[in-house]
């Protein structure tokens, strides 16, 4: 399956690269245009197209200049001892990335909290339930702005505000996957957990967990990914000072077209790779525990 | 202090009633199934204003919720000019011009084997990307106004429906499409009249997650700039001004349309896939 898929993805992959180059030159033609009107000058066709893929503040950055400046501002930075300046791309990712698993973590944690009280208490079960997945159609992400500037007021700052969001962005995803995994015994099993006297304790240690955890690792990607916008959107109103979010809107309000995508494949490549990480997690959990499909 | 012992004892009595409720005998009728999450609703309602008031909460930390209503009340006008702005022409354009563009690709990729097999993993691999990092470019490209923010609600919703398409698009079962060979139907009959409906409930389960997406993409996106009216906008202006009790007006009315436009794609996915097992519960 996988050897079977590599040419096609590569296929596509080649394929967006290659739009990617043509947009470029296509997008970044009428300032190339311009400056030699302005100079006087006649460019040949591969002039044209060599100082599209090169200039400083283009509409549409080449791939290989946001590779550059990824590599600039990352391993580059690592070489030069200085991985921790404030120019370098480790620092602003690793402050968003401490903010996301933080708000991760206790988003997490107080959802699967909430979903085992569901599941054991009717009445909360009832009253609390409806709202969690009303939640999950309402752009809850709107009030990322308030909350930060709200914590600001009464002075709290850094790294908690930015957590929150990503906590309660995370929780809601986690209490509804882990209430329908933690519902998913069907009657067969639970009366068989019935006539082996099982304690409520001993169906949720035996029962319930073990067979919630496929719901749960999905709700977890789901909650990651989240996190991480959390975090990021949670970013921009404090003035754009520091993390991923901080760099899209320094880069935004001065044109900085290469820092922006630089910005936003750091931010990918950190997606990319947390929601990975939880699938491999997944992939290893489950097989130890017999449920790998 | 009077508040705050009102909101406690209000607190009480509600967790008492739902308590009760939901465990009387008739709490599996949809009057008490409502009922319940209402009371909860309201109970916290109470609870945040009689607090708010009691212990004297500042209005630039967490406004009563009277005040905010009083707030909607009276600007109503803005606030349905931001709607306007933000909702039908910013989300509600990006989500028909994305949605279709989606699923027209899933079908024009459906007759080659090798194109899905290339684009559904990159398909799965960008939807779990933070696609709102976009919004300061498109809205560089696009300008200030709503057409920046369409685009990115297109980048938002476009692979998350694309791959509940194509999975849609290979629900029907090898024996209904033989059915349909024995009938000597065409490509396109077997397409229009076999495995568009069949993949329906997976089309509807990408637009109703690209509704959520959708507005959140075009509030963000004013977050990177706007004219001067705007959901976004407005949030993150007042916020500046620490007028809360507006924001808490507009943090509504997003919560309004995000459920009520849910609610319309639900109930349009319940008049299109009647027939599917689980609408007919």
């Amino acid at each position: 399956m996988m050897t079977r898929s590599v040419l096609p993805i590569l296929t596509v992959v080649m394929a967006i690269v290659a739009l990617w180059y043509g947009g470029a030159v296509l997008m970044n033609k009428r300032w190339t245009m311009d400056q030699a009107a302005r100079a006087g000058v006649e460019l040949s066709l591969a002039e044209v197209v060599a100082d599209t893929l090169s200039q400083d503040r283009p509409k549409l950055p080449a791939p290989h200049q946001v590779i550059t400046e990824l590599w600039n501002t990352t391993g580059a930075k690592v070489l030069e001892g200085r991985a921790f300046s404030k120019r370098s791309l480790i620092f602003h990712g690793w402050i968003t990335l401490s903010a996301t698993l933080l708000g991760f973590a206790i988003g997490t944690g107080l959802g699967i909290a909430l979903a085992v009280g569901i599941v054991h208490n009717r009445a909360m079960d009832m009253s609390v339930m409806p709202w969690a997945i009303a939640s999950q159609t309402i752009p809850i992400l709107a009030i990322a702005p308030m909350i930060i500037v709200v914590l600001n007021s009464i002075g709290v700052q850094g790294l908690l505000p930015k957590a929150i969001i990503s906590a309660y962005l995370s929780f809601f995803p986690v209490v509804v996957g882990m209430v329908k995994g933690l519902r998913s015994p069907d009657a067969m099993q639970l009366d068989l957990m019935r006539t082996y006297s099982a304690s409520g304790t001993q169906v949720f240690s035996m029962l319930r967990l073990p067979s919630s955890m496929p719901y749960l690792f999905t709700s977890l990607k789901v909650g990651m990914a989240a996190s991480l916008v959390g975090a990021i959107v949670g970013e921009l109103p404090t003035g754009a000072i520091r993390g991923l979010g901080a760099r899209l809107l320094a880069g935004s309000y001065y044109g900085q077209t290469v820092q922006i995508w630089s910005a936003l494949f750091a931010a990918a490549i950190l997606a990319a790779t947390l929601v990975g990480l939880i699938g491999l997690i997944q992939r290893i959990t489950l097989k130890r525990m017999g449920m790998a499909r | 202090m009077i508040w705050v012992i009102f909101a406690l004892a209000f607190w009480a009595g509600g967790l008492a009633l739902n308590l009760w409720l939901s465990n009387c005998p008739w709490r599996g009728t949809l009057a008490v199934r409502l009922a319940v999450p209402a009371i909860f609703g309201l109970t916290i309602l109470v609870l945040w204003e009689g607090l708010t008031r009691g212990l004297g909460v500042p209005p630039v930390i967490l406004p009563p919720p009277s005040a905010i209503g009083v707030r909607i009340a009276a600007s109503l006008p803005i606030l349905w000019g931001d709607f306007v702005q933000t909702f039908v022409k910013g989300a509600l354009t990006g989500y028909v011009m994305g949605c279709g563009a989606a699923v027209l690709t899933a079908i024009v990729i459906d007759r080659s084997t090798f194109l899905q097999r290339g684009l559904l993993p990159v398909g799965n691999f960008i939807a779990a990307l933070p696609i709102i990092g976009t919004a300061p470019i498109l809205v560089m490209w696009f300008g200030f106004d709503w057409q920046s923010k369409a685009a990115v609600v297109v980048a938002m919703v476009f692979f998350p429906v694309l791959i509940n398409t194509v999975q849609g698009l290979a629900a029907a079962s090898a024996m209904q499409k033989d059915l349909m060979r024995t009938y000597s139907a065409s490509y396109g009959q077997t397409l229009a009249k076999l495995r568009l409906p069949a993949a329906m409930p997976f089309i509807f389960n990408g637009l109703k997650i690209s509704t959520t997406l959708a507005l959140i993409g075009a509030i963000v996106a004013e977050f990177f700039g706007s004219p001067i009216r705007g959901m976004g906008f407005r949030i993150s202006t007042e916020v500046g001004r620490l007028s809360l009790d507006m924001v808490w007006a507009e943090i509504a009315v997003a919560a309004l349309a995000g459920s009520a436009f849910y609610g319309l794609v639900a109930a349009v996915e319940r008049g299109v896939t009647f027939w599917h097992p689980s609408q007919r519960g």
